[in-house]
């Protein structure tokens, strides 16, 4: 009796179980059910949640290798143990050395993420008697690809509860969530630990440990863990980096959104599979540039000085705020959730064109926050269901319009 | 009149088993099952009991709000059973066929009679069953006035009979028909067809529309929503081509002949093509000499894979069908089936399926559900293949929080659960769009009517 028949029996023995759906997650993670239609119809398309969710893994496995080699680079270049990788290629670059830090920070956050979140769904599951759902797979990955790279695990764990509970399972689960379960984790961890979100320490693995190191007395240099945003909110710059290092991502950073040309490919990726929105991601990028061009346009102007505490930011060139922070991930991983987002194509081209434009409004206006990204899309996703509204009214009214014709 | 609809919004679901275009007689059925379900909404008031003998024409039962509007029994024969279900609900009535058939002569119509003649004639004899009424996709009402009438002469669902074929040599037939319907409304009898061949092409006293692209744009809910859609307070009725015929030799000939070429078609039929057989008759008498296998594992389908009804091996035809779908069951466990790359199985996106490789390969498709039932989460994939001027993600929510309000707005009048169909297929959350269409008619047929 093969594997198949046993687990069958065995669910088949334990029908009334409360802890099914926990089996059940486990069952259906190594065979599609034997379930068929009944009603309806007879036959259905090949794709179902698990595979959608599973293509949204897979675009994010490179970002999550590179961020991973990233975390030792990042940490060897601030110790000064290492040359500056010159390009994607660059041979300081892809070291095992580098990948040893990387699986040491890194894959923790990884499994944090994925244990706690499960597990909390593994319980809501039960307690509610429907089957363990697949939301959770994206954004247990997303999680640790969006936070800083020495983020305490502890404080990820709090804030996975906080977020799977509070962003998504009071609401009924996947699917009837209202805001993005991976920025609710987020931005939990932004606000409840500030300290440990932005500031020119935390982008650095051991940038904070060295720290704490130099003011317990010891005699060391300190690393700096800027990231590029954080150094063009106060009107510096970071010596040694150029476009192209921002495009390929060896920039520090959170762990995943760095690469910008991964992104791209990831992008590409859910486009042709067609799990991504396209005009979600178009529609942010145009926005952002627009946002970019209006500033841009500002400085231009002369409007505002060098000595205003916005000139950093604003002068930067428009294309150039797609290539640093996280605008390109929040863009292509986070604005596409098809749960929080717009649901109608055209609200879609709205919705995208508004967190682009939020985005760098918020990132040049708002230094505490240097990055804009994620604010944005949660204040969108609270403003989607708004947009669908007045998109959808549009086809009630040429109905409405249909019936007066007709008596008029 | 011709008018051309395209319509680019679709999916051509190409099956393994479609019919061959040669007509053989099916074995005659000694038993035939009329199911008061298939005329939705009808509360049935039995008139033949058990033991009364009927002929072919005879009223079986009549509606309980519209004591005019007679069901009749396909052959002539014994009604031997009378089954029910709970709270005494008739299920079906079971009729032993006599040998020898006799028929109910209403004698023949003259067709120069005006549209009340013609109303309580299709009353009378049982005809009226097949004119259907949308909104609610139920048997049209008697006292509607509908401003338009549509009918479908193009069958573009996968493996569906080829009308063109079936219908071959009925021009007689159906031009009586559609000229006895044109009377009954103002707006005229719209038939869509696929090709000039049609025998539908040529008939006087209709608008004839061409149309093309992929399914559904054989629905006749297609045909509708392009050329006049249904406003608040309209109604629109509806015939199947195939029924065009009956209605036909009943006006020409007095007699009631249930008489209907019907294809047999799926990948578990050896040797698919069409049977001359009658309505109810027990699906058995085509299927098993016919190359299905007796101790397979299949699904029977009274109708298309997409909106059809599963029957068992002693199921009937039912009323509205021309094709029987049999294709194997699903109920096996596939190892990995949600993440391995999937070449067998037809999909609309290219997460790791790569039927969009091969757009003209066919395909063997069982009944596995590929996945299991989930809130609605993917948006955007039901526009792809939806080509109504509807949100379906957005009218399938309404109907389930049963905002009656909402569902007016977003268009309830105009749709039918066919409509909806592919989007079922496609569903990622493998949500049943048809049943939440038909529960959400229902509510507003009871509430508003």
């Amino acid at each position: 009796m093969g594997l198949k028949n046993k687990l069958h029996n065995f669910k088949e023995k334990n029908k009334d179980k409360k802890w099914l759906p926990g089996f059940n997650a486990l069952f259906t993670f190594l065979y599609t059910p034997n379930e068929t239609t009944h009603g309806g119809t007879h036959i259905k398309a090949a794709d179902d949640l698990k595979r959608t969710m599973n293509t949204v893994i897979l675009a994010l496995v490179p970002c999550l290798i590179f961020g991973m080699f990233n975390a030792g680079y990042q940490h060897y270049l601030a110790l000064g143990e290492i040359e500056s990788a010159n390009g994607f290629l660059g041979a300081s670059f892809w070291t095992l050395d580098n990948l040893w830090i990387g699986a040491l920070t890194v894959l923790p956050l990884v499994a944090v993420s994925y244990g706690v979140g499960l597990a909390v769904e593994f319980i809501f599951a039960v307690i509610k008697g429907h089957e363990v759902e697949e939301g959770y797979l994206v954004t247990g990955m997303l999680v640790p690809l969006i936070v800083p790279v020495d983020i305490p695990l502890w404080m990820l764990a709090v804030a996975v509860i906080f977020g799977v509970v509070i962003g998504k399972e009071v609401f009924g689960g996947t699917g009837m969530n209202i805001l993005n379960p991976a920025l609710t984790i987020r931005a939990f961890l932004f606000f409840a630990y500030p300290t440990w979100m932005s500031g020119d320490k935390v982008w650095v693995h051991g940038a904070v440990e060295r720290d704490q190191a130099i003011a317990a007395g010891q005699n060391l240099d300190a690393i700096s863990g800027e990231t590029l945003l954080g150094a063009y909110a106060q009107n510096s710059s970071l010596a040694g980096i150029d476009y192209w290092d921002m495009f390929w991502g060896i920039i520090p950073g959170s762990v995943g959104e760095t690469s910008k040309f991964l992104i791209i490919i990831g992008a590409l990726f859910l486009i042709f599979t067609k799990i991504g929105s396209w005009r979600i991601m178009l529609s942010t990028v145009i926005g952002a540039l627009v946002m970019g061009l209006i500033f841009n346009g500002v400085v231009d102007a002369g409007w505002i000085g060098d000595t205003s505490k916005f000139y950093g930011l604003m002068s930067v060139p428009f294309w150039q705020h797609l290539i640093i922070g996280s605008i390109l991930f929040g863009a292509v991983y986070m604005a596409t959730d098809p749960v929080t987002a717009a649901q109608t194509n055209k609200g879609k081209w709205i919705y995208g064109f508004l967190i682009g434009f939020i985005s760098i409004m918020i990132r040049v206006f708002n230094p505490a926050y240097p990055e804009g990204v994620f604010l944005a899309i949660l204040l969108m996703n609270v403003f989607a269901p708004t947009i669908d509204h007045y998109v959808v009214q549009a086809n009630v009214k040429k109905r409405m319009k249909r019936i007066k014709v007709k008596t008029a | 009149m011709s008018k051309d609809i395209r319509i680019k919004k679709g999916l051509d679901i190409k099956l393994v088993g479609e019919a061959e275009k040669t007509t053989e007689n099916a074995i005659i059925s000694n038993f035939y099952s009329i199911r008061p379900e298939d005329f939705h909404s009808i509360i049935p008031k039995l008139v033949a009991k058990e033991g009364t003998r009927v002929k072919a024409g005879e009223t079986l039962f009549y509606n309980k709000d519209n004591e005019e509007m007679k069901f009749v029994s396909p052959v002539s024969g014994e009604v031997t059973e009378v089954q029910r279900g709970p709270r005494r609900r008739i299920d079906a009535i079971k009729i032993t066929a006599d040998k020898e058939q006799t028929y109910v002569d209403h004698g023949k119509f003259d067709l120069s009679s005006d549209a009340d003649k013609i109303k309580a004639h299709l009353l009378a004899s049982g005809c009226w069953a097949f004119i259907k009424q949308r909104p609610y996709d139920v048997v049209a009402k008697a006292d509607s006035e509908p401003k338009a009438i549509f009918i479908s002469g193009y069958a573009s669902a996968p493996l569906a009979a080829d009308l063109d074929y079936t219908l071959a040599g009925k021009e007689a037939e159906l031009q009586t028909a559609v000229t006895a319907l044109s009377k009954l409304t103002e707006g005229g009898v719209h038939i869509s067809i696929g090709s000039s061949n049609s025998p539908l092409a040529n008939l006087d006293n209709t608008i004839t529309h061409n149309v093309s692209g992929p399914h559904p744009s054989g629905n006749v809910g297609t045909l509708i929503n392009k050329v006049n859609p249904i406003n608040k307070g309209e109604v629109v009725w509806t015939v199947n081509a195939q029924d065009l015929v009956i209605i036909g030799e009943l006006l020409l000939t007095g007699k009631f002949n249930a008489e209907r070429v019907v294809a047999l078609a799926g990948s578990s039929v050896k040797k698919p093509r069409y049977f001359r057989t009658k309505i109810g008759s027990e699906v058995a008498t085509m299927v098993y000499d016919n190359g299905v296998d007796k101790d397979g594992n299949d699904r029977i389908i009274s109708g298309n894979v997409l909106s059809g009804k599963k029957v068992a091996p002693d199921g009937s035809l039912d009323y509205y069908s021309n094709v029987i779908t049999v294709i194997p069951e699903g109920d096996d466990y596939e190892f990995f089936g949600w993440n391995k790359p999937v070449f067998d199985k037809v999909s609309t996106s290219r997460a790791l399926t790569f039927s969009w490789l091969n757009p003209k390969k066919k395909y063997d498709l069982d009944t596995n559900t590929n996945g299991e039932h989930r809130a609605f989460v993917v948006t955007g994939s039901y526009e792809e293949v939806f080509p109504l001027d509807i949100y379906p993600m957005q009218i399938l929510k309404a109907c389930m929080y049963q905002d009656l309000d909402e569902m007016e707005a977003l268009g309830m009048y105009e749709v039918a659960p066919e409509d909806f169909a592919l989007t079922e297929f496609i569903c990622v959350s493998k949500q049943p769009h048809q049943k939440i269409i038909r529960e959400g008619l229902d509510l507003m047929l009871k509430e508003i009517g």
